[in-house]
């Protein structure tokens, strides 16, 4: 209960951080556009094509971004040692990790969510009537995403170079959740949409995995 | 080191055994052909890796519940030997498939799988190098390799999904799949000189790290005096 109400707190205090500059936001929103509109010239796809890469397209440009999203999610704790402040003040650990991950999540999600509409009108791909599914799509894969992304984001933020550390783990890690991504938006794309559910499946496993692991060894990841 | 150099020269003999029974009493597959016989290397290669991958993670969890040195040390030898062999397996890979699929390489599910796998451990050693404090390094790159090994199934299981061009398995694979029995006979035994091969490297990359790890701590002292 101590950890949930915790967890609680610290949302607060992410999502208030992050809503009083907005900054986080606005730059992944502003490079996952760039990110598109770069992808069209290299390929220019016809509408069917768009139909095809699109999903995968969109896919790897979120990737991208939340691998540069979650950049500060621990570095900033580090400029006036919040995080030592942050962990005694908490009964668990894993409070501070459920509370960032669920911002983070949130965080994509949104930027996610704000991205479609750019994205439909500029693929032109029809998104209206499978809303409700791609955001359930959605929801899952950025779950998938800042898990092991809010992990790591804790160990690239004591490394060297970390902000090229954090795409490096990141990414190849994320393999499955990509695909599975991936394959379930291109479903939902296709002229008859139809929501895989096998895929759906196998994103919910993918973050039970890795959030049982976080729990798990979190606390470790925090140690002085 | 005279335990080493005999136990080094068994392994070799091994290996040198197994690769004379990969070419010359293992028979020849009818429709590829001799290029064939490089699966005795390809695939005892794959298993070694994993089995070197396993290591890692049994290391690196070790090292984060009990905080032994040994551990550590343990896990980056075994990344790195595990890393080692799976090169070898991306090497003979399109060594093979080109005359026999006519292309070096493909987006298959065990290939890509195993690309993906060697590109987490890269990682793990990369990450190694970006550590400046000892503990850190290895608390740190453990719970990563921790991760990363829990990843594995996943990754197989979502490009298996995927799509699958490889040879169905041969080796426990469904009904009416199997070596025929000598071919059978000489594959165990490259795997097994394959193991033997990947433990000799190990202990001697463990060495070489608990050397390194010594050094450091007398160099400490030696500074703090």
């Amino acid at each position: 209960m101590a950890t949930l109400s915790n967890t609680a707190v610290l949302l607060g205090k992410e999502v208030r951080t992050e809503f009083r500059s907005r900054e986080l936001l606005t730059t992944t929103v502003v490079f996952i556009v760039m990110v598109v509109v770069l992808f069209s010239f290299t390929f220019d796809p016809t509408s069917s094509e768009s139909r095809r890469f699109g999903p995968g397209l969109l896919w790897l440009a979120f990737l991208f971004a939340a691998s540069l999203m979650l950049q500060p999610c621990f570095l900033r704790e580090q400029t006036n040692d919040t995080l030592s402040a942050l962990r005694l003040s908490v009964s668990d650990p894993f409070a501070i990790f459920l509370a960032k991950l669920i911002a983070n999540t949130l965080f994509l999600f949104l930027t996610e969510v704000l991205m479609l509409p750019v994205f439909a009108v500029l693929y032109n791909v029809h998104l209206l009537a499978v809303t409700p599914q791609l955001a359930l799509v959605l929801f899952l894969g950025s779950l998938g995403v800042a898990i092991p992304g809010t992990a790591f984001s804790a160990i690239s933020a004591q490394a060297r170079l970390r902000e090229l550390m954090l795409p490096l783990l990141l990414l190849p890690l994320l393999t499955p959740v990509l695909i599975a991504s991936t394959e379930a938006t291109a479903a939902l794309l296709e002229p008859n949409p139809a929501l895989r559910k096998d895929w759906l499946g196998f994103l919910a496993t993918f973050d039970v995995v890795f959030l049982t692991a976080l729990w798990l060894f979190g606390e470790y990841l925090l140690e002085e | 080191m005279l335990k080493r150099g005999v136990i080094g020269a068994a392994v070799l003999f091994l290996v040198g055994a197994a690769a004379y029974a990969s070419f010359y009493i293992a028979p020849e597959e009818r429709t590829m052909g001799a290029i064939q016989r490089i699966f005795y290397f390809h695939a005892a290669s794959a298993w070694a890796g994993m089995t070197a991958f396993l290591v890692c993670f049994l290391a690196n969890l070790t090292y984060v519940l009990r905080r032994n040195q040994k551990s550590d040390w343990l896990g980056v030898s075994a990344a790195e030997v595990g890393l080692a062999f799976t090169t070898v397996v991306l090497i003979t890979g399109p060594i093979w498939a080109h005359p026999v699929w006519g292309i070096w390489w493909t987006w298959d599910a065990r290939l890509t799988s195993t690309f993906v796998l060697w590109l987490l451990y890269v990682s793990y050693l990369l990450l190694r190098n970006m550590l400046e404090e000892p503990d850190r390094r290895a608390l740190l790159s453990a719970l990563f390799g921790i991760f990363a090994f829990l990843d594995v199934p996943l990754v197989f299981g979502a490009i298996r999904w995927w799509r699958t061009q490889h040879p169905q398995p041969v080796i426990m694979g469904s009904p009416g799949s199997g070596l025929e029995p000598t071919m059978s006979k000489v594959f165990f035994f490259s795997v097994l000189a394959m193991h033997a091969l990947m433990v000799l490297l190990l202990s001697e990359r463990y060495r070489l790290e608990k050397m390194r790890g010594d050094f450091q701590e007398l160099q400490r002292e030696a500074e703090a005096r």
